[in-house]
């Protein structure tokens, strides 16, 4: 498949900056110790969690972060540093250029993020292990659904990119992914909320990708988890097929 | 050319920066005071919740939005800091940027410098007096926190831009970022009493300029303390990049 051409170019490329992904892992972790020694203080344990029974808060708190990186990962990649890549340096022209068509572009541009989301969570499950966050097996589980998260926001980054005018677009990116990084249940459960909230912060892409990796990295599977991978998938599947349309849409334009 | 004098003409490069606000100020909002007031609505209400009801005896009896909201004030003043001191100097002082520009005028690189200065000080009032004003709405900081979020942005912005000015790599600046601004802003008792540190690291964190900065706003009874490294930050960093400053546009 010639989309794993531009997968590759991006593997030589980060050759020389992989410490950009190295940030990656690091910014979490940081959170990580400072909400463990810290916040985690104060809150002490969570009691309103899957499957009921109390855990640390920094338990509580590190697969949501996973969630967030794998979210962030995917979506500057498709966002920001594409639009370098198609406005700036227009690099896609050049390859339209070599038998590389449109699509292969989006499929590699999203293969790409997958696979950088999936090496970030891999890091990431060594860490919380080494913190003895984690309490059982299906915590393996947390990695193929960061991929899943890294598709899905990766598709929906392809497809935001092609309606960005000019770079100070990308703060309007920001607005949207900020608040929901606050508010999708990263720092405390649901239940804060009242119910009509509760409701309106479940259709949030970020609540379904946190509660596909807390509810395993807790050792629990739930129905909610099925709800997620549904959720995700039909997110990235639908972002898919619109974007592969804009993206040839742009750059034929 | 003595780069040691300061003269009124500074008022120019302030003036620059103040043409080019008044155009974009609207897209400035997100950033600058949405972006802090969101961390405060999820944690001093959201977070505080668990918090509160965990009744930690190191809060003192106090809700953790109070602890919290001054906290945040400080930090997003180092971030203002940050971002005024890194970016803007560093494409300025590059070819093509408004200091090239400004130099060959009677304006001296310790002007163009002054003046930016300045100009930092004045965003930094404004948008931190902003964030002070919805934490004052909900009692949880006092008027005399705008002083020390004013002089926090400044104790950042100063030696940073002295180094964003003589930089040629922008990833060095992001890298200052990543590594120094984001752990100080993680344990420099903003989301925490610094006390619940562990061991050396409850005096290590005296050397974090977000901490001095946060304990002013927290209004502190030691803030002549802290005020006074504060200060010795800016007038270093004023010095230093007066230098910095030099060398780069003269050369």
């Amino acid at each position: 498949m010639s989309a794993a051409v531009l997968v590759e170019r991006n593997l030589m490329i980060y050759k020389h900056t992989w410490y950009v992904l190295l940030a990656e892992i690091f910014e979490p972790i940081l959170y990580l110790l400072s909400i463990g020694v810290g916040i985690g203080v104060l809150v002490g344990t969570v009691t309103d969690v899957p499957g009921g029974e109390p855990v640390r808060y920094a338990a509580f708190v590190a697969p949501a972060l996973l969630a967030t990186a794998a979210m962030n990962g995917a979506m500057n990649e498709t966002t920001f540093l594409m639009y370098g890549k198609l406005k700036t340096d227009r690099t896609y022209e050049s390859m339209l250029a070599t038998p590389l068509t449109e699509r292969d572009v989006a499929l590699g541009e999203i293969g790409w993020a997958v696979l950088r989301g999936t090496v970030v969570s891999l890091a990431f499950l060594a860490v919380i292990t080494a913190l003895g966050l984690v309490r059982s097996p299906w915590a393996l589980l947390v990695v193929p659904g960061a991929a899943l998260i890294a598709f899905a926001f990766a598709t929906a980054g392809v497809v935001v990119v092609t309606y960005l005018r000019d770079w100070q677009d990308m703060q309007y990116i920001q607005l949207v992914m900020l608040p929901m990084f606050l508010f999708a249940t990263t720092f405390y459960p649901l239940s804060v909320y009242p119910r009509p909230v509760q409701v309106a912060v479940q259709w949030l892409p970020l609540y379904q990708a946190i509660e596909l990796l807390r509810n395993p990295a807790l050792g629990i599977l739930t129905p909610k988890i099925l709800v997620a991978v549904l959720y995700l998938t039909a997110m990235g599947a639908l972002c898919l097929v619109i974007a592969v349309r804009r993206l040839g849409r742009t750059l034929a334009g | 050319m003595s780069a040691g004098r300061m003269s009124v003409l500074a008022v120019h490069e302030f003036g620059y920066w103040w043409h080019r606000y008044r155009r974009t100020w609207r897209g400035t909002v997100v950033i600058s005071i949405a972006n802090p007031l969101l961390f405060v609505t999820a944690l001093g209400f959201g977070l505080g919740q668990l918090v509160d009801a965990g009744n930690s005896a190191y809060l003192h009896g106090g809700s953790y939005l109070d602890f919290v909201g001054p906290g945040l004030l400080a930090a997003s003043a180092m971030q203002m800091g940050f971002v005024h001191g890194a970016g803007p100097v560093f494409q300025s002082a590059r070819p093509g940027g408004n200091y090239r520009a400004a130099v060959t005028t009677p304006m001296e690189p310790s002007d163009i410098f002054a003046g930016h200065l300045l100009f930092t000080a004045f965003r930094a009032t404004l948008d931190s007096a902003a964030i002070l004003l919805v934490l004052i709405i909900f009692g949880a900081a006092s008027p005399a926190a705008l002083v020390g979020a004013v002089l926090t942005a400044l104790a950042f912005a100063a030696p940073i831009s002295a180094y964003a000015v003589s930089t040629d790599r922008p990833a060095k600046l992001t890298a200052v970022f990543r590594f120094v601004i984001m752990p100080l802003y993680m344990f420099s008792g903003t989301f925490f009493p610094a006390s619940q540190l562990p061991g050396p690291l409850r005096e290590l964190v005296w050397l974090s300029p977000l901490w001095h900065g946060t304990e002013l706003c927290r209004g502190s009874s030691y803030y002549a303390v802290h005020l006074a490294v504060l200060i010795a930050l800016i007038l270093g960093g004023f010095l230093a990049g007066r230098r910095a400053y030099t060398r780069r546009l003269t050369a």
